[in-house]
């Protein structure tokens, strides 16, 4: 079975928050989508589940029984502590208690819980708060698990859990999307949307994005100062140029990586419709 | 900061108008409500003197029926069932003026007044004056189910106002729209914890009053349970719909308390609805507190049974009805996914770059 959106076009006043994007996301696998601020990635994952209705296309999704989803907050109540958290979307979900109590025990001991079972979720740090958000979300076995940026803010430990927990959900069959602003981790997804201002910039596996690159990318020491400033974006110490053109590889050229392909990606269409931004990196 | 402060307070345009309105619409209506002073009394007459009774009665009485053929019993079940505050009994004996203390001030009036006219009956007619239902006149025992009123509308109104509100900014909300729980089941959860508290309360608050201060309980615990019961709703509904209506906590106890501040003082809890000029005891008479202070008084200290109090009990019942209709309909809305132009969202702001 597969769910997924297509076509989709939502507006907010004049704003165009989506613009036609299509969207499969079949059972077991984990569809990252991936933008940056504003480039539609809550809209679209709002109107998967049935938060939000869109102003055309269409959305197909399971019954609300079978959805899981984790909103940009960690949708857990913070007077309400862990345990009791989960307890009441096991009832909202109708799993029977002593199955919810069951996965509950494992989801909440390999995501490095267990001992803050009868904290108040309020009294959680930022990370387990997210973890928290996320078990509740899986706890009833969804077909379909929507999570919204889930790993934002959360130190590498905490990430390295909720991935765990994101695996765990694809492996027993649930079609997984979640937003992601950091490209590293979207690296783990096997299928990325990649979106900029509510358009789809691309789509395939990590590797399908980062091959799919046009023209060639430069490293240099120094940002340049003449026109490919435009093109230009810092990575770690280094400037990268890219120009549309495609040239022999020769020293000082590099294959690209999904982070590349991304800001190639989005200056591409920067360039295409126009937008200036002024400084590129 | 200042600067500050004044840019956030010109965004919340709902506190600013409220600000500057409200204080101006408190004190014109309740500076015409805030009055102990009773005009008018309505009175019955009864007995075989009545016709001329009533025709020598002088002001503040206004005489609102004359019965010749009538007796004590019957001008007792008038003050009973709540029809008029004074009742005046004529025998050859002497006149007896039977004073309803349910209503405390008016019948503080009428006594005053009483006693001013005892100078004007004729000799050889003899006067007394009955206090019936709170004897000595105490505050108390008109207070004691007046504050049982309030305290099912500051636990129903107040309270509730704040349970959806709540959700919407811990951003509980969106996850509750999308979880397989209809808006019926989300609302009565919302709505049955604070019911428990309420009723809870309410017990709590008149046993104390029987215990500590002596208020008499004549009526029937059943009907005033139903008109607890029923203004319950009201109440609720109005909380679930200020709820509903509110971006913050801020702006729904703002709304509850615009709700609950002209009920305390229009309602006949503490200034009589009769001393009240004809324009704001109509606000009166739409407000529900009116109507559940007049049942739990009535059952209270009058006794009175279910049919005398049918009126009151139809008001809360049909306001109560489109109070809950209203909340259900809003509530539906806040959590129906709707369309996004209706709805005026944003995209919210977010964190990290893909670049």
């Amino acid at each position: 079975m597969s769910w997924g959106v297509r076509d989709l076009d939502v507006r907010f006043g004049e704003h165009r928050a989506l613009q036609g994007v299509t969207l499969e996301t079949p059972n077991g696998r984990v569809t990252g989508v991936v933008g940056g601020d504003g480039a539609g990635k809550t809209t679209l994952l709002r109107c998967l589940v049935g938060a939000l209705t869109p102003d055309a296309g269409q959305v197909r999704r399971p019954d609300s029984r079978r959805i899981g989803y984790l909103a940009s907050s960690s949708g857990t109540y913070p007077d309400l502590s862990v345990e009791e958290n989960l307890a009441f979307a096991a009832m909202a979900y109708g799993v029977p208690a002593a199955e919810a109590r069951t996965r509950a025990d494992e989801y909440l001991e390999r995501a490095g819980l267990a001992a803050a079972r009868d904290r108040l979720a309020g009294n959680l740090s930022g990370g387990m708060r997210q973890k928290l958000g996320v078990i509740r979300a899986m706890l009833h076995r969804p077909e379909l698990l929507v999570l919204d940026e889930p790993t934002t803010g959360i130190d590498p430990v905490s990430r390295a859990d909720l991935w765990w927990l994101i695996a765990s959900a694809a492996a027993e069959g649930a079609a997984v999307v979640l937003a992601t602003a950091y490209l590293d981790e979207a690296e783990r997804a096997s299928w990325l949307l990649v979106l900029n201002d509510g358009r789809t910039l691309a789509e395939g596996t990590p590797e399908q994005i980062a091959a799919g690159v046009p023209g060639t990318i430069r490293v240099s020491s120094r940002r340049p100062l003449d026109e490919a400033a435009r093109r230009s974006w810092r990575r770690g110490a280094t400037w990268r140029i890219w120009s549309p053109e495609t040239a022999r590889a020769e020293s000082g050229t590099v294959r690209p990586d999904l982070h590349d392909a991304v800001t190639v990606a989005a200056l591409a269409d920067e360039l295409d419709g126009g937008v200036e931004r002024g400084d590129a990196a | 900061m200042i600067v500050k402060e004044f840019r956030q307070l010109r965004r919340d345009r709902r506190t600013l108008a409220m600000m500057i309105f409200l204080p101006i619409l408190m004190l014109v209506v309740f500076g015409y409500a805030a009055s102990f002073d009773v005009t008018t009394i309505r009175a019955n007459v009864v007995g075989p003197q009545a016709e001329r009774l009533a025709a020598v009665l002088p002001v503040p009485f206004e005489v609102e029926e004359v019965d010749p053929a009538g007796d004590r019993a019957d001008a007792e079940m008038a003050l009973r069932d709540g029809e008029v505050p004074v009742a005046f009994v004529t025998d050859p004996g002497g006149v007896t003026a039977l004073l309803d203390g349910s209503e405390l001030f008016i019948a503080k009036a009428a006594k005053a007044s009483l006693s001013n006219l005892a100078d004007q009956i004729p000799a050889g007619i003899t006067s007394r004056v009955d206090v019936l239902f709170n004897e000595e006149l105490e505050t108390s025992a008109i207070m004691v189910p007046g504050l049982a009123a309030m305290i099912l509308l500051f636990v129903g109104t107040v309270i509730t106002s704040l349970g959806v509100v709540r959700e919407r900014q811990a951003g509980t909300l969106e996850q509750l729209a999308v979880m397989p729980l209809g808006p019926w089941d989300v609302f009565l959860g919302k709505i049955a914890p604070y019911f428990v508290v309420a009723a809870i309360d309410m017990v709590v608050v008149i046993v104390a009053g029987v215990w500590l201060f002596d208020v008499p309980f004549r009526g029937s615990v059943l009907v005033l349970a139903l008109g607890a019961l029923l203004f319950l709703f009201v109440t609720l509904g109005i909380g679930v719909l200020i709820s509903s209506v509110s971006q913050n906590q801020g702006q729904a106890i703002q709304l509850a308390l615009m709700t609950l501040l002209p009920q305390v003082m229009l309602s006949g809890l503490i200034f009589p609805l009769s001393s009240m000029p004809g324009g704001v005891r109509w606000i009166g008479y739409v407000l529900p507190l009116t109507y559940f202070i007049q049942i739990s008084r009535g059952v209270m200290l009058r006794g009175a049974p279910i049919d005398a109090l049918w009126a009151p009990f139809l008001y809360i019942a049909i306001l109560g009805a489109v109070v809950m209709g209203l909340a259900t309909l809003r509530f539906r809305r806040s959590l129906a996914p709707g369309p996004p132009r209706r709805r005026r969202e944003r995209e919210p702001e977010l964190q990290g770059a893909a670049r």
